[in-house]
């Protein structure tokens, strides 16, 4: 036990002058440029983040941006084609209507056309049943006013036919 | 995978780096262990001195065997009878002693010895020389001293006795540097941290803004623990970077010699069980609370605030004597643990070669028993090694981070102070 429990100076001596040259080498060549790494790197790693954290920031500002721009893009798409959609339908509507009086007009052109026609028809046809009947009461006449009796009978029946009155 | 890479994996297993470096497990893993390490090794370590104490005492009671041999032997040829006769009978006692204790040369087993420089500083004059020159190894590979230049190598503290002085001379004391198996030992942890230190901070200047790897990645995790876990709580943001270099060379260093004392076949060094090197780690720690200690912190132990001047008669002495009390501490905790630890591994190996004298059998068959529980304390005494580096460095910025507080931190400071104690 003696030995353990004993403090020899020369042990203590070596031990101070040890110790303190680890301690002064270490600190300079060892801690020195490894804490200063260390720091640096921690530092490093904390910028990056951070800088990852702003990237990350300005990407979703962009994304949002950018969502807003297609929105307006599908919006104003929309609006061209429902305003084209639109303008086809009027043309179209326009066209319809107008080939349409068109053809009311045509219609009722012809149809005024017809009622010239028949008109003309039914005037000749009227003038051509006068000659005939001129030219069929001319034959009758003569037939009837050839022959005595039957003349008398003709007196008789155009007074009949008319002296009533 | 790479022999390496197994050996980082089982070596962070075991010292269960994971929950260390995980700052809210750490501290309550690192509690509860320390917790139960330390009542088991109150145990052991109790058991080890008992049986220890037991054994050293029948040799004594035999009145004719070795220990006592200086002062009994009074011709060589007695003293060579002796030592023949005390080779039959194993002393577990005498054996730990050799092995825990610092020499002036270092037993790699068997009759393989180092011899280490002698230093000593007699009477004005420088005398060095090899230990080699005290002793002679005999056949059964045991060292049978001798005097040399008048210097007498007595149970490893050197004494002056004068030339042809006789073996029960009584020689007084010389100041002895000799570079002891501790001393050897400190200076081989030192070239080997300068060497690790160099080649990790070299990977950090070229591996710069990349992330670690090798064994940079291995020491990295300590190094952060005890800059964010060690030093940064105790000490507070501002004063944390100043005392981080110190508190990093203390921690390497206790941990790296407490692993030392733990690698088989290499002289079985105790280097941070010796008193004299622990001294001095205290010492320093000391030194550097009560230089950067400010105002409040000697107005704390002088005229302490608050408290009514009867009190205060009473408790100056008491801060006074802390002071002194808490390196004291710190150095005997590491001490006493570090050797506890030894004695428990060594006393495993005793107990099989005790048995192993009554009958080849029973040394056998308790060898078996012996070799599992060394196996099971070496794997503790891993952990140990580490928690006492860890210990110890956490009370130092503990005592630093009390003597800089400023006085406006004060209250959560001494709450905290009040948890971390408590252990």
């Amino acid at each position: 036990m003696e030995g353990l429990l004993s403090v020899s100076v020369g042990t203590v001596f070596w031990a101070s002058v040890a110790f303190l040259c680890v301690l002064v080498i270490m600190k300079r060549m060892a801690w020195g440029p490894i804490m200063s790494s260390l720091k640096d790197r921690e530092e490093g790693i904390a910028s990056a983040l951070r800088q990852a954290d702003l990237a990350r920031e300005e990407m979703s500002r962009l994304q949002s941006s950018n969502e807003e721009l297609l929105r307006e893009a599908r919006n104003e798409r929309d609006r061209i084609l429902n305003e084209a959609k639109a303008m086809s339908d009027k043309m179209r509507n326009d066209a319809v209507s107008r080939s349409q009086e068109e053809a009311n007009r045509i219609i009722a052109k012809s149809q005024a056309e017809i009622e010239n026609q028949k008109q003309a028809a039914i005037t000749d046809l009227k003038n051509q049943v006068a000659v005939l009947s001129v030219q069929l009461a001319e034959v009758l006449l003569k037939d009837s006013l050839t022959d005595d009796q039957k003349q008398k009978a003709l007196n008789h029946s155009l007074i009949k036919e008319f002296g009533a009155n | 995978m790479s022999i390496r890479k197994v050996f980082v994996e089982i070596i962070s297993y075991v010292l269960c780096v994971d929950y260390f470096c995980t700052a809210k497990n750490g501290y309550v893993m690192v509690r509860l262990f320390q917790f139960l390490f330390i009542l088991g090794f109150l145990g052991m370590t109790s058991f080890a001195i008992a049986q220890h104490e037991g054994h050293s005492s029948e040799p004594v009671a035999h009145g004719e065997v070795s220990v006592e041999q200086p002062m009994h032997a009074d011709s060589l040829a007695h003293a060579s009878h002796d030592t023949a006769h005390a080779e039959e009978e194993f002393k577990i006692g005498e054996m730990i002693m050799h092995h825990i204790s610092d020499a002036h040369q270092i037993h790699l087993g068997g009759s393989l010895y180092i011899p280490l420089p002698i230093i000593i500083l007699h009477e004005g004059h420088l005398d060095v020389f090899s230990s080699s020159n005290f002793y002679s190894v005999n056949d059964h590979g045991e060292l049978d001293y001798h005097d040399y230049k008048g210097y007498r190598n007595h149970h490893e503290m050197i004494e002056f006795v004068g030339e042809n002085a006789s073996h029960d001379a009584h020689g007084h004391k010389v100041m002895d540097f000799s570079i002891t198996k501790s001393v050897f030992g400190m200076m081989l942890v030192i070239v080997l941290m300068i060497i690790l230190f160099r080649s990790i901070a070299n990977k950090y200047k070229r591996n710069a803004g990349k992330a670690p790897s090798g064994f940079q990645n291995m020491i990295e995790p300590f190094i952060l623990f005890v800059r964010d876990d060690i030093a940064l709580p105790s000490l507070g943001k501002k004063k944390a970077a100043q005392y981080t270099p110190f508190l990093l060379t203390v921690f390497f260093f206790i941990w790296m010699c407490n692993m030392l004392g733990l690698v088989p076949f290499l002289g079985g060094f105790n280097i941070t069980g010796t008193l004299s090197i622990t001294l001095v780690l205290a010492a320093i720690v000391f030194i550097i609370t009560s230089v950067s200690g400010n105002k409040h912190y000697w107005g704390h132990i002088f005229w302490p605030p608050g408290v009514p001047g009867f009190v205060k008669v009473i408790l100056v002495p008491i801060e006074f004597m802390s002071i002194f009390i808490k390196p004291c501490v710190l150095m005997i905790r590491l001490t006493a643990n570090i050797t506890a630890g030894h004695i428990i591994i060594l006393a495993f190996v005793g107990l099989a070669l005790m048995f192993g004298q009554q009958s080849p059998i029973a040394g056998y068959g308790v060898g078996v028993g012996s070799v599992l529980f060394m196996a099971f304390m070496y794997c503790l005494e891993l952990l140990v090694a580490f928690l006492q580096a860890y210990v110890f460095t956490l009370l130092a910025a503990l005592y630093f981070g009390d003597a800089t507080q400023d006085h406006h931190h004060e209250h959560d400071h001494d709450h905290d102070h009040e948890m971390q104690h408590a252990h």
